[in-house]
């Protein structure tokens, strides 16, 4: 491509950029890649505020036995609301969307994604979605209050809102299979001259796996999600039991996309920590193809472990047991990530800056969760705790304490290189402690509790788990303080934060690093050519070039 | 359906062709996981439900299912023609072929609608107080058969509406024995809807 | 990589005469399950049935819709997609075999 004469494309940072469209159009309009990253950015963290708030006032109805704050049914609610919010608008779409989109292009050495268009064709699908959803809220009829997994039969009965619930879901489904497809398509076509599939920087790896599970098991959820629709509206008899249907099957079909969707949310922060780990260590990532190939093999197993969600749903015993030994296959790829993890760690040159903060969090976190995840593995455990506060202990561990670090850690890392600013360290960190703290505070109780019994989603408890509820809401409260520090970090930076043209704010050996800060419009001045591996520090080079072989 | 990766404002063009395929194709996948998600639910009923289902298949007319077997073939073979036409720069032939796909798509809709005002004249619809009075196999398999065709059905108007485009561009010449990649796009199209129906055609009317 | 950066790519399609074959073959094919869904096979007719739609729909695939002109990497794509469903349908069916 010949540059020479778009120099405002080369020269000029893709946030000065002066396009056709000026001002406001300039960004709704703009299908430049980090353009639609920055538009998801802050949509994805204003849902994600949105589905905190719900989520605090939970915890905070918890306080004591008994009501406190709310009635039940405006709990049953919240907590349906802070799951469809925090799943379907958060972490599904936070890291692919907006880092993805960012980075994608830039680790690859590609001027942009493979369809720019349909790339802001998800974003508005991902808005109009996300709007859909939350109209439901104030139309008469009432939120929806099915839990966010719209278990029939009760979703065909109940009478409050759950249509267009359904129907954000599906729009929001739709905007994540475009993402997918556009990443799937870019990673074997826009590769940057020398890059070869195992050239890719970790990240693009499992971007690439993340985008298959997509694009293959979204659709699966989106029909199930239709014909409960068409269930409701025309009568038609398809898992209704009152005409024949066989509500398991509901949750089969359900699963076999939300199952698969969790390693959508999980892939691409284990991305992240990939990136992450090697730069604050100045090692060589250690084990380069394990780690991509695990992220094949995670959305490999990961698709067919479904039905450990379903032990106690009255499923036959033979499939019971296929899925549960299934369900322990999957800890394999998982942990030779976090192996290779700690092993690049050893014997390096470690810096605890706000970006290895979360990182190190991520590991220790995403370990307990994962550990978790096996003992409900097991079949005559999860017996016990099923639709237990353990459970919920669990999936935050793994969703907020993995992937939601991991977008915090993708935050702090690339926020410099997005911006062109410089974020308060100090904030950062304290930001980040208090965030550990809390988050444990306000989730390992909940592990406990759930092993004495205290069901999930309920209301009202016995007055012996008092305790465990009141640590867990005062850890909330601490929680909610340190995300609210973090964003008002970041927002102050992009104000008035301190200017920065340095290309590798960290010692990066990637792509990104590599233009100018913040990158051009084109990405790069010239066409990067590829000539060796993504991570190369010193004398550890020399033992990842025997590895590759 | 994006299928020129062009950046912003035309400032670098980028043309690729198999990248614009492969993005069909992969969204492709997704209509068929669509479809597979349903036939996973026909598949599960049709097994717990078996005598049920063959007895409610009988009461489908098996001859304009064939009948539309056939149409829809036909349509494929000539939208797989068109384009070998424009290739060889053969415009006129290209469209006149692009127009039969359509005209055929509309027989496959009058046909459908044949069928059902058939089967709805007949009290059998969702809901309708004479399917409720059946067998529980025979309300799925009817639920099934309405929301499997009614989504296929509309598939097949979509797909009219693409081809219309299509032939639009071939008339400006936007799509030309050259840049013909948009209308390799809407055939693959109907090639997956006709794909489908080879499928949905003996599962709900041959199996009496 | 063999899939990559052939930008304007124009591949050979059929011609008209093999296109024709290939409608011919799948008229006939359709005469085929037609015919035999008159005889009674029984727990084979579906099995019989869900053969002969395979073979069409791999006529549609490979020639009508070009995979056999097309670069390897879309029959991967096509296998990893066909694996996803059949796994899941035989998976689904440890359930409904054995309940």
């Amino acid at each position: 491509m010949s540059n020479s004469t778009f120099n405002s494309a080369t020269d000029v940072s893709y946030l000065e950029y002066q396009g056709k469209h000026k001002g406001l159009a300039g960004w709704l309009l703009s299908v430049d890649h980090k353009r639609i990253a920055l538009l998801y950015l802050f949509s994805v963290l204003s849902f994600f505020l949105v589905g905190l708030t719900f989520g605090f006032l939970m915890r905070l109805e918890l306080i004591a036995p008994g009501r406190t704050i709310m009635d039940p049914q405006t709990y049953n609610s919240f907590f349906t609301l802070h799951g469809i919010i925090m799943i379907f608008l958060f972490v599904v779409p936070g890291l692919p969307a907006i880092f993805g989109n960012f980075f994608l292009p830039l680790v690859l050495g590609a001027p942009d994604v493979a369809f720019p268009r349909l790339n802001l064709l998800s974003w508005y699908l991902y808005i109009i979605g996300g709007a859909v959803a939350l109209i439901s809220v104030f139309l008469p009829g009432g939120p929806v209050d099915t839990g966010w997994t719209f278990y029939v039969p009760y979703s065909v009965r109940t009478n409050t809102n759950v249509i267009p619930a359904m129907v954000g879901a599906f729009i929001l489904g739709f905007s994540s299979i475009v993402t997918g497809l556009n990443f799937v398509v870019t990673i074997h076509r826009m590769r940057a001259k020398g890059m070869t599939f195992f050239r890719m920087p970790l990240f693009s790896w499992s971007l690439y796996a993340t985008s298959w599970i997509q694009v293959l098991a979204t659709p699966i959820i989106g029909i199930t999600l239709i014909m409960v629709i068409f269930e409701r509206v025309f009568k038609v008899g398809i898992f209704d039991p009152t005409l024949g249907g066989d509500p398991v099957l509901y949750q089969h079909l359900f699963w076999i996309y939300s199952h698969p969707a969790v390693y959508i949310m999980i892939l691409p922060a284990m991305g992240v920590i990939s990136e992450i780990i090697p730069v604050f260590s100045r090692k060589t990532i250690f084990g380069y193809k394990f780690i991509a190939f695990s992220s094949l093999g995670i959305a490999f197993f990961g698709s067919l472990v479904w039905a450990h969600h379903m032990f106690t749903s009255g499923m036959s015993t033979t499939a019971s047991i296929i899925f549960s030994l299934l369900t322990f296959l999957v800890a394999i790829p998982s942990a030779v990530k976090v192996f290779n993890w700690v092993a690049t760690l050893y014997k390096g040159s470690i810096s605890l800056e706000p970006p290895m903060l979360y990182a190190l969090a991520f590991i220790f976190l995403f370990s307990i969760g994962g550990f978790t995840g096996l003992i409900q593995g097991a079949l005559s455990v999860d017996l016990h705790i099923h639709d237990t506060s353990f459970i919920v202990a669990h999936f935050h561990y793994v969703m907020f304490g993995g992937t939601g670090f991991g977008i915090f850690a993708g935050l702090h890392y690339w926020f410099p290189k997005m911006f062109g600013r410089k974020y308060n360290l100090k904030v950062a960190t304290g930001a980040f402690w208090a965030l550990f703290v809390g988050f444990n505070l306000l989730y390992f109780p909940m592990f406990i509790m759930g092993w004495l019994g205290m069901p999930r989603r309920y209301y009202d408890y016995l007055p012996e788990f008092t305790i465990y509820h009141q640590i867990s809401t005062y850890g909330s409260w601490i929680l909610v303080t340190a995300v609210l520090v973090m964003f008002g970090n970041f927002l102050s930076a992009i104000r008035k934060g301190e200017k920065t043209s340095e290309p590798n704010t960290w010692g990066g050996t990637t792509l990104e690093w590599e233009t100018t800060t913040p990158p051009p419009l084109l990405n790069f001045k010239e066409a990067p050519v590829v000539t060796g591996e993504p991570y190369h520090y010193g004398d550890a080079a020399e033992s990842a070039g025997k590895e590759a072989k | 359906m994006s299928t020129s990766a062009e950046h912003v404002e035309g400032h670098m063009e980028h043309r690729d062709d198999v990248a614009s395929r492969m993005g069909v194709w992969l969204f492709l996948f997704t209509e068929l996981l669509l479809f597979g998600g349903m036939f996973l639910v026909f598949a599960v009923y049709k097994y717990i439900h078996y005598d049920e289902f063959h007895l409610a298949a009988k009461e489908l007319n098996s001859s304009i299912g064939a009948l539309n077997t056939i149409i829809l073939l036909t349509s494929s073979l000539t939208i797989a023609l068109s384009i070998t036409a424009l290739q060889q720069g053969k415009k006129m032939l290209s469209i006149y072929l692009q127009v039969l796909t359509i005209v055929f798509a509309f027989g496959f809709m009058i046909n459908k609608y044949v069928e059902w005002s058939s089967k709805i004249s007949h009290g059998i619809y969702p809901g309708s107080e004479e399917l409720l009075a059946k067998t529980s196999g025979e309300i799925l398999f009817f639920g099934l058969y309405y929301v499997m065709t009614g989504l296929h059905a509309l598939h097949v108007i979509i797909g009219v509406i693409l081809i219309a485009f299509m032939t639009y561009g071939t008339i400006k010449n936007t799509i030309n024995s050259d840049k013909y990649v948009r209308l390799e796009a809407a055939g693959l199209y109907w090639h997956l809807v006709d794909v489908i129906w080879i499928f949905l055609f003996p599962l709900f009317y041959l199996i009496a | 990589m063999s899939d990559h950066h052939s930008p304007e790519e124009h591949s050979h399609h059929p011609s008209y005469g093999t296109y024709i074959v290939i409608w011919l073959a799948l008229l006939g094919l359709t005469a085929l399950t037609v015919a035999v869904a008159g005889i009674s096979f029984g727990n084979l007719a579906v099995f019989v049935a869900l053969i002969v739609a395979t073979i069409k729909s791999y006529l549609v695939v490979t020639i009508f819709m070009h995979i056999k002109i097309e670069s390897k990497v879309f029959t991967y794509f096509i296998f990893a997609a066909l694996f996803f469903f059949v796994v899941s349908l035989i998976l689904l069916f440890a359930d409904y075999r054995y309940l």
